[in-house]
């Protein structure tokens, strides 16, 4: 029987990289889906009439574009399009926008308060310099700080030469900014509670804490460090929805001579003498291979998909205790025609941007409540696009398709399974909310997907359905992500390795933990180094 | 509630009618969300104007300030490196401010307009700032950009048309002075100010009696050459000036992203603005330290050889063989009424002392093609344009 170089379980955009590198360096690599259709949490799907939805992960900027260079993305299909801004909608019936031109935004910040007008250019300022510091982190392997190797002493100088340059007082800064609530830092810069609102979201997209809990600054830093085409921070629509980034990694590795399987869950990863031998199928086949890659997440990989015999029983505890709490859950509308937002000017440029209809942080924090009390936000803070607008390929001329990121939405509801009524009320909630901004939505909508992090969960088996196979507080960040003395995508077993986003630099469609991955796998095996070096910026 | 929204494009000065009235170029930008023309008619004559009659340029779009309260004068003074209580009622200052780092924030000119009434008037937007530095104050700080139409008026034929314009006891104004006019019943200001370095006054009034105010001046230059300018003009006689631009000679340091890219008041040249003689002051420890234990730039201002304008060049310590890359130019222009090619940039200390010789590498396109020079500059010390009419007072009709 043969004998495969790789094989990666698991072909969300991680496990795809993961392999398309291995590929690229001449391994024979085997890439292994449990699904009938590859992408994982980027993923297009064809689920009604002739709509594609986005239906996890719909918007795209962290995707590195050293990866994508590198993979000529663009020849497998890859077209990245941003696009601009962000509408909060009042109770009042008046809206707080941001728009592309930074004129234009000063003047609408400036309707609310002059002083956060101001405020916003340090603001964003010292929020960019955060990102600066951690972007040169991205495509690298984390340091062992307790190691005395060469590389990890080499990599802990540059990071702590990185802090050091910062000077003494901004050091002070990302320490506190490290560990900080979002509305704390908001609280330093913004007096207009709307204002904070609008950025705090970005604090808690797919975190299971709430606005005022620590460590939520850096979460928020997460979704800036993120660019496009170099405008750092800016966002975009994958042309064809998301699917388009797995798709275009795919085609990038079968072009290397890489061989992916659909419909072929791993059942068990084979472990012989304390050396990873291949995986074992549900379907019973067993395939064998020298080195075995998971992308999936750190808990399924390793509770699930391991006999606890095989793993050392503090490491075993530590990924039981690994923090991946599901919080988020999602509706993909499609829709008959464009709906109208009363507030709204006519022909404004905030139709195309992102839509939220929570306006203050009380609201903000209330929504998190529910979620602890083991339910649905009631009052949710949805973060909505109509990714239509801008892509001709996802709908019927003149149809569209939106697409309703949801906070809070809990894994079980009271500890036990949803139940379909529960689903339902949980979608009525979503639409509810936007019908109140938007009169003609309700009577536009032909289908609605709604998802709970436990369709996430039974679909494409991330554990509890939290969006970044783990939270992304600092207990969980760089060397210690998944857990310590891990961090560097080696599992304790010889010949296997982990490359999803439970690992660093954590989840978003981001590319970068399966990339680092095949850098220390090809370090292994003493295989030239196929994976690009970030483009740096002094 | 009916349906919001702010202006999506450029903002019009009360000005604008006028200026637009004038314009040949049809050549715009914009300047703090307002539509600022880089010239009129030709940039050049308009820059001869400044420098031969009278030009008048609209600054509405610079960012201004009200300061008011009991407690003005101290936090002004608490604010700003310099000794805000020598400025009476009726002075205008030059100063810079900073953050604890003692790093330049911003400059800009404070108007002493009436017993403890001030203007801060800056380049950059800083509400959210003076807000923050206010505390333990009782002062009140009002934006107040576009409740206030400002017009330049510079060159040597300016003090003829203020005349003319009937401010009456214009002539015993000094440099730095201001005073208040009647002005077709509403209140206008005049101070001896500008960005050109040479003789001229700056008006202040409401927006409503811009367009009135506009054509009385123009009425009043008449017979002495007034020209409208854009801001091309504007920055050519700025460089020769020596005054400094931000985001040129120094970048807004609570905008800053990377550690050291931010400047002190030291390494701008502006160490007579900086009174350690005075009460405690924002920047104060760290300014000290830096006065003791050296700073790391210095702001030059060059005289180079040739006429190539050096623009975007490295500095030199050496034409050749390990020739050391010491800073960079930061603004640089031919002179055309000095008949100079100067610059203004930033070298590492101890480098770029007054006298010294330093290189400048000066790429140059001709026809598509490119070459580069080294050209020696010498470190000068005065601004390169000072004539004696900037402070004669009274000024001469010229
Ligand atoms: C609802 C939602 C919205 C999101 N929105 C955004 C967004 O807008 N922008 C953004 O950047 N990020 C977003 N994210 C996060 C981002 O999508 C994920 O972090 C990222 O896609 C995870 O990629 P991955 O390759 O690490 O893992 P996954 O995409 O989870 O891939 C794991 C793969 O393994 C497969 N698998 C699991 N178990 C087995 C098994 N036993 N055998 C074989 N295969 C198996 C799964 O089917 C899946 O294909 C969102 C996530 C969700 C869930």
């Amino acid at each position: 029987m043969k004998t495969y170089d790789a094989i990666v379980i698991g072909s969300g955009h991680n496990g795809l990289t993961n392999a398309a590198f291995l590929a690229k360096a001449g391994l024979d690599v085997l890439c292994v889906e449990k699904n009938d259709y590859i992408g994982g949490a980027s993923v297009s799907r064809n689920l009604h009439k002739d709509w594609i939805y986005s239906n996890c992960s719909y918007v795209c900027s962290l995707l590195r574009p050293e990866i994508f260079r590198s993979l000529e993305l663009h020849r497998h299909g890859l077209q990245i399009t941003p696009y601009g801004g962000s509408t909060t909608f009042l109770e009042n019936g008046d809206y707080y926008g941001s728009y592309w031109d930074a004129e234009v935004s000063y003047r609408e910040r400036a309707r609310f308060s002059k002083h956060d007008a101001d405020a916003y250019n340090r603001y964003s300022t010292d929020t960019m310099r955060q990102c600066r510091f951690i972007r040169d982190f991205l495509l690298r392997t984390p340091p062992d700080p307790t190691s005395f190797k060469p590389k990890d002493i080499r990599e802990l100088i540059l990071l702590g030469r990185k802090f050091m340059d910062m000077g003494e007082d901004r050091m002070y800064e990302t320490i506190r900014f490290w560990t900080m609530s979002v509305a704390e830092y908001l609280d330093e810069y913004f007096e207009t509670d709307v204002i904070k609102t609008a950025l705090s979201g970005s604090g808690i997209i797919g975190t299971a804490l709430g606005i005022h809990s620590p460590g939520t600054a850096y979460v928020l830093l997460h979704h800036y460090m993120g660019e496009v085409d170099g405008n750092a921070g800016a966002w975009g629509f994958a042309r064809g929805g998301m699917g388009a980034v797995a798709k275009s990694i795919a085609g990038a590795f079968q072009g290397y001579g890489g061989e992916l399987r659909t419909d072929a869950g791993v059942e068990k990863i084979v472990v012989k003498n304390g050396k990873v031998k291949g995986v074992a199928l549900t379907s019973g086949e067993e395939i064998d291979a020298r080195v075995v890659v998971s992308n999936m997440d750190v808990k399924r990989t390793f509770i699930n998909c391991m006999d606890e015999s095989d793993l050392d029983p503090e490491f075993y505890h530590r990924v039981k205790n690994f923090k991946s709490r599901g919080s988020s859950g999602k509706l993909n509308i499609a829709l008959n025609g464009l709906p109208t937002f009363p507030a709204l000017p006519k022909g404004s440029s905030l139709m195309f941007s992102d839509m939220h209809f929570i306006d203050s942080m009380e609201r903000m924090e209330r929504a998190y409540d529910d979620w602890k009390d083991g339910t649905w936000s009631k009052d949710p803070y949805v973060d909505m696009l109509i990714p239509t607008l801008v892509d001709p390929t996802m709908a019927p001329p003149g149809k569209h398709f939106m697409s309703c990121f949801v906070q809070y939405c809990p894994p079980q509801i009271e500890g036990r399974r949803w139940k379909d009524e529960e689903r339902e009320a949980f979608g009525k909630t979503v639409i509810d909310q936007i019908a109140k901004h938007s009169p003609d939505f309700k009577s536009l909508i032909e289908h609605v997907e709604i998802r709970t992090p436990q369709d996430i969960e039974d679909q494409i088996g991330i554990t509890e359905g939290n969006i970044f196979h783990g939270e992304l507080t600092m207990d969980q960040l760089l060397f210690n992500r998944p857990v310590p003395g891990y961090a560097q995508y080696r599992a304790p077993v010889a010949g296997l390795y982990m490359c999803g986003s439970s690992t660093h630099p954590g989840g978003g469609v981001m590319a970068a933990p399966g990339a680092n991955a095949a850098r220390e796998i090809l370090f292994d095996l003493n295989r030239h180094n196929t994976v690009p070096e970030n483009f740096g910026d002094d | 509630m009916s349906v919001q929204q702010v202006d999506q494009g450029r903002l019009q000065s009360p000005f604008y009618p006028r200026y637009k009235a004038l314009d040949r170029l049809d050549t715009w930008h914009t300047w703090k969300g307002y539509t600022s023309a880089d010239a009129l008619f030709d940039g050049e004559l308009e820059y001869f104007a400044i420098r031969n009659s009278c030009a008048v340029f609209d600054l509405t779009p610079m960012t201004k300030y009200r300061i008011t309260g009991p407690d003005s004068l101290d936090y002004i003074d608490r604010l700003v490196t310099r000794d805000m209580r020598k400025i009476a009622a009726g002075r205008v200052a030059y100063a810079v401010w900073c953050n604890d780092q003692g790093q330049v924030i911003d400059d800009g000119t404070i108007f002493h307009l009436r017993d403890g009434e001030y203007r801060l008037c800056s380049q950059e937007r800083h509400l959210a700032w003076l807000t923050a530095a206010a505390i333990g104050f009782n002062v009140t700080i009002k934006e107040e950009t576009a409740d206030i139409a400002a017009l330049a008026v510079q060159g040597p034929t300016s003090y003829s048309v203020m005349k003319n314009l009937g401010l009456k006891g214009i002539e015993n104004m000094k440099p730095f002075g201001l005073m208040h006019f009647d002005f077709q019943g509403s209140e206008i200001m005049v101070s001896r100010t500008g960005f050109t370095g040479d003789l001229g006054y700056e008006l202040w009034l409401e927006p409503g009696k811009a367009l009135d105010l506009w054509d009385a001046l123009f009425e009043a230059g008449k017979l002495h050459g007034i020209t409208a300018m854009g801001t091309h003009a504007l920055e050519q006689a700025r460089i020769e000036a020596g005054y400094l631009a931000a985001y040129e000679e120094f970048l807004p340091a609570d905008e800053t992203i990377r550690t050291g890219r931010s400047r002190s008041p030291f390494e701008l040249g502006l160490d007579w603005l900086v009174d350690f003689k005075k009460p405690n002051f924002n920047g104060r420890r760290a300014l000290a330290e830096e006065k003791l234990n050296g700073s790391t730039w210095r702001l030059v201002k060059l005289d180079i050889e040739g006429n190539k304008p050096a623009h975007h060049s490295y500095v030199y310590a050496k034409p050749r063989k390990n020739k050391k890359e010491i800073g960079f130019i930061t603004s640089a222009a031919w002179s055309p009424i000095c008949k100079q090619n100067i610059a203004l940039g930033s070298v590492r200390m101890p480098h770029g002392k007054v006298g010294d010789s330093v290189w400048v590498e000066v790429y140059y396109q001709r026809e598509m093609h490119w070459s580069k020079v080294m050209a020696e500059a010498k470190v000068v010390d005065k601004p390169f344009w000072f004539p004696p009419r900037r402070g004669a007072t009274p000024p001469g009709p010229y």
